[in-house]
């Protein structure tokens, strides 16, 4: 178990390989990160350290103020904990900084975000049902379509596919490529999509 | 920012060296083949009917159309392939369109694009 970094995701674009392949690839722009916290097993009943994430300076409340000052590296506007073992621990300081350079090209990765909202789908967005015709008489168009029985069973069973709120919800992609490391731009390169809109925050693990 | 991040990727890969291409050109594209071992050249000699996935971007390809056997054939080339050695340009062609689809529906001396004047 490895500490992760948190990213940006910038967009997709396309990368040659050397015998032609193309690799649809997506852009995130990740870290520096900083640790501002290491939590331990006495006093918080578990190991982890917490990084930061874009340097925040305005609009900070003094709570807020006095949690950075421990790590002394200025305050941060996004925050996440990642998992280290006990003995992994000792290899981070409070301060220090964390960049893509802990990636290196070939590596699998993890990477969560939250998914593009939908707001209130329909049963064939959500579920992906397949809906009726279009046409000739049809008015079976984007319909539910029937929900259950009769008396037997007399109710409609629990998780039954319907129509609601979809999207935006936390999704994490397993073994992500890493295609390419640029520490110059902060910037890593993987192969495939990623969860979430343009802009929006992921975080990356090993 | 962002968009320049993603720029600077693409135009890493980008090949300046192929940008005179217009439609209507006739063209040979000089494609790598690796066989096994060997990379032996293939050349693929023929008009551009069609640019296409923009042009400010590594992504752009082109159609380019033949007669072989008496069949038309057409090929799709992404334009910044590291496996296209080069292109050379034949002659340019007199055409009004970008996209020179009605060229699928036209046979022998119909199919022929008038070369341009340059001179």
């Amino acid at each position: 178990m490895a500490a992760g970094l948190i990213g940006r995701k910038l967009g997709m674009t396309q990368i040659f390989k050397e015998d032609g392949v193309v690799v649809p690839v997506t852009v995130i722009e990740a870290g520096p990160c900083f640790v501002i916290q290491k939590k331990e097993t006495e006093k918080d009943g578990y190991t982890a350290i917490q990084v930061g994430f874009e340097r925040k300076e305005k609009n900070v409340k003094r709570p807020a103020a006095g949690h950075f000052k421990k790590a002394g590296c200025g305050v941060f506007g996004k925050l996440k904990e990642f998992r280290v073992t006990a003995s992994e621990l000792g290899n981070y300081e409070l301060g220090s900084e964390l960049n893509v350079t802990m990636f290196k090209a070939g590596e699998k990765v993890r990477i969560t975000g939250f998914t593009k909202g939908r707001g209130f789908a329909g049963v064939v967005k959500r579920w992906g049902f397949g809906g009726g015709r279009t046409t000739h008489g049809s008015k079976f168009h984007r319909r539910t379509g029937s929900v259950g029985q009769n008396v037997n069973p007399g109710k409609i069973w629990k998780g039954k596919h319907m129509p609601g709120r979809y999207g935006n919800e936390q999704v994490t992609v397993k073994n992500l490529e890493v295609v390419r490391v640029v520490p110059a731009d902060n910037t890593i390169v993987v192969k495939g999509a990623v969860p979430g809109s343009v802009g929006s925050i992921v975080y990356i693990k090993k | 920012m962002t968009t320049n991040i993603i720029q600077k990727i693409e135009n890493q890969q980008r090949r300046i060296d192929h940008y005179f291409v217009k439609p209507g050109d006739k063209i040979e594209v000089h494609t790598r083949i690796i066989e096994g071992e060997k990379v032996r050249i293939q050349i693929f000699k023929g008009d551009v009917i069609a640019i296409k996935n923009g042009r400010d971007n590594n992504r752009t390809t082109i159609t380019v159309r033949k007669f072989s056997g008496g069949y038309g054939v057409e090929k799709i080339f992404p334009l910044h392939s590291p496996m296209i050695e080069k292109i050379e340009l034949v002659n340019r062609g007199l055409v009004r369109r970008s996209k020179l689809y009605y060229q699928r529906l036209r046979k022998g001396n119909a199919a022929r694009i008038k070369p341009k004047n340059v001179w």
